[in-house]
């Protein structure tokens, strides 16, 4: 048994062994845990990847006169003001009004690397503070606080990512490949800091940490904290924070987010403690779920652990699927040898938890007072076949007062003809049978399909309605946008 | 050895790579197209022993060629190492080193630029 106290005071005195997460689970195999917790006093921990929940609390200091600033922009980005006279928060994932590959994080970066940026704010103007509008640059050093508060890092594990659809996705998790084409997963599994201390024994309100090169703290546990997917609410300086430690990224199709590097030190205070900080990859597990599937419960693929994530293969219905990481293990053991470092130097000492953090998990969904379903919204479907004329088909269109006619063959979806079809084959003198027109690779829905989905079907591939079919792929309805958007303005 | 081929809008009109397969005797395979009616740019990968044949035939119906020996490039500044780009790699050039740093295997890359579009850092790009 150790205390704080006493790994702080082997410090001090520059007796520490310290030893990173990768190094404790050797040493643990070759030693037993009894003995390596004799042996080892703080086992360091590091993870280095996309933290979206993050962001940085900042005062500009009052200009002369002054102004209640009621919206702020740092370089075209917008920082939230709805706090005192000139106190904001830049999140990083907020987009540039200007473009749509730069965000708060590249803002923060920036700072952080000694850079000005603009700041604009405007006010109504009040007796107390008269100014209406400001512009100037201004820099790291001008600001009077700068500090980094994230809502949630340092995900313990994460869901990992793959793709049943035919279309290629862009998501938060990365560029997924139809047909199950690649699986990309987050976290760094055993060097993580969370994963290292399962219980929360030491990782608690209070406990120092290391955040993107500036010492950091512990603040609680973070939003949607659910162990064994557990989160931390952190902060830290940001002016004595260093860029090699944090990066602004760009997900493509997704937006804009912020790498963060996280190290925690976890003092081995007894065998329980050495235990905890041997865990494997092998021992994490997560699954892998199916973004295909654009639902809040997306289904699950199959359950891996993180041992046969970072082989970079997994096997998904008999076939090998190559994984990518979006964590840098790269920078978890650069962050890891970097506070075992300091602490060896005697520049970083470890603090006890004021708090522990829970060991519950409370995730609620949103509560909505009614998901409206396509079968709500369709209408019956009126079909032609292959072999109909394309002049009969337009008749239709004319008579009903519709644009788009799905074509079926024995009861099953083949294609669909809409006027632009028609249109085109009058156009090129093909006015034939509706087979030799017909679009075959249709876009479709399904009756329990929520409309939210439907609409971002039409919105991606353009078009403006969608042919309902069940299961067996019998047509049951149509949707169309003007359906939606009725719905919608209602 | 990988070519990257130039047409212009007269070379552009003509079955030039199936001419290349029958007099150079070679298999031609295209890694990378763009032709449009005015000009056109192809990518190809032809078997290291005919490559200089493949070229000769090339260059006689008026092609303006070049051979690729750079792969994709990785910006060592800007890369951190996540490896979002290897499991969209095709040919499956990206991958770690011993010491989880990414690396690209130059003679495997075929210059499709895929991991170039989903690197979240910009870190890669087509020379």
């Amino acid at each position: 048994m150790k205390s704080i106290k006493e790994i702080n005071q082997k410090i001090r005195e520059g007796n520490i062994c310290v030893v990173t997460a990768s190094e404790m689970k050797d040493l643990v195999s070759e030693l037993g845990v009894e003995k390596a917790a004799k042996e080892v006093d703080v086992v360091t921990t590091g993870t280095f990847g996309a933290m979206c929940s993050s962001g940085v609390f900042m005062n500009f200091g009052h200009s002369d006169p002054p102004i209640r600033m009621q919206r702020v922009w740092l370089n075209d980005v917008e920082a939230y003001t709805g706090i005192a006279a000139v106190d904001a928060y830049l999140g990083v994932t907020q987009l540039s009004e200007k473009s749509e590959e730069y965000g708060g994080a590249h803002v923060i970066e920036e700072l952080v690397r000694g850079k000005e940026v603009t700041l604009r704010a405007i006010s109504k103007g009040t007796d107390c503070y008269p100014r209406k509008e400001i512009v100037t640059e201004i820099s790291l050093e001008d600001i009077n606080q700068a500090e980094m508060v994230n809502p949630r890092n340092a995900y313990q594990r994460y869901k990992a990512a793959t793709n049943s659809s035919n279309q290629i996705l862009r998501t938060y998790m990365g560029t997924l490949l139809p047909n199950f084409g690649n699986v990309s997963f987050a976290g760094c599994g055993e060097i993580s800091p969370l994963n290292n201390d399962p219980d929360y024994r030491t990782i608690g309100v209070g406990t120092r940490i290391f955040l993107c090169g500036a010492k950091g703290y512990v603040i609680g546990e973070g939003s949607q904290h659910c162990p064994p997917y557990g989160t931390l609410m952190v902060k830290g300086n940001l002016k004595e924070m260093k860029p090699e430690f944090m990066r602004a990224a760009v997900f493509p199709g997704y937006g804009v987010t912020m790498y963060v590097g996280i190290g925690i030190p976890i003092p081995v205070l007894d065998a329980e403690m050495a235990k905890a900080t041997a865990i494997r990859d092998e021992e994490i597990w997560t699954e892998i779920i199916d973004f295909g599937v654009a639902r809040r419960e997306r289904p699950v693929i199959k359950r891996v652990n993180y041992a046969e994530l970072k082989s970079g293969k997994v096997e998904i219905n008999g076939e090998e699927v190559r994984v990518s990481p979006l964590s840098s293990i790269y920078m978890a053991e650069k962050i890891m040898k970097e506070l075992k470092r300091q602490i060896e130097a005697g520049e970083f000492f470890l603090s006890a938890p004021v708090e522990r953090i829970s060991k519950d998990c409370v995730l609620k969904p949103m509560r909505l007072k009614e998901v409206k379903l396509v079968r709500s919204v369709m209408t019956p479907a009126i079909t032609v076949e292959p072999e109909t004329s394309v002049e009969e088909a337009s008749k239709i269109m004319i008579q009903k007062g519709i644009n788009h006619i799905p074509v079926v063959k024995e009861g099953r979806l083949v294609g669909i003809i809409t006027s632009w079809d028609v249109a085109k084959a009058v156009a090129m003198k093909k006015v034939g049978r509706v087979a030799e027109v017909m679009t075959r690779k249709v876009i479709t829905t399904m009756p329990d399909e929520p409309v939210e989905i439907a609409a971002r079907k039409m919105e991606k591939h353009d078009i403006s309605a969608l042919p309902v079919v069940d299961a067996k792929r019998r047509v049951v309805g149509m949707v169309t946008s003007e359906d939606l958007s009725k719905l919608l303005a209602r | 050895m990988m070519l990257q081929l130039k047409f212009d809008p007269k070379t552009v009109k003509k079955p030039i790579i199936s001419l290349a397969t029958l007099e150079a005797s070679a298999l031609l395979n295209i890694i990378r197209a763009s032709v449009g009616p005015r000009e056109g740019e192809l990518v190809v990968e032809v078997e290291e022993g005919k490559a200089e044949k493949v070229v000769e035939v090339l260059k006689s119906y008026g092609v303006e060629v070049h051979s690729i020996k750079k792969a994709v490039e990785r910006d060592e500044e800007k890369c951190v190492h996540c490896g979002a780009c290897i499991s969209i790699c095709p040919v499956e050039a990206i991958g770690f080193d011993d010491e989880k740093r990414v690396v690209v295997n130059t003679t495997k890359c075929i210059h499709c630029g895929s991991c170039v579009n989903v690197c979240p850092m910009k870190a890669l790009a087509l020379p």
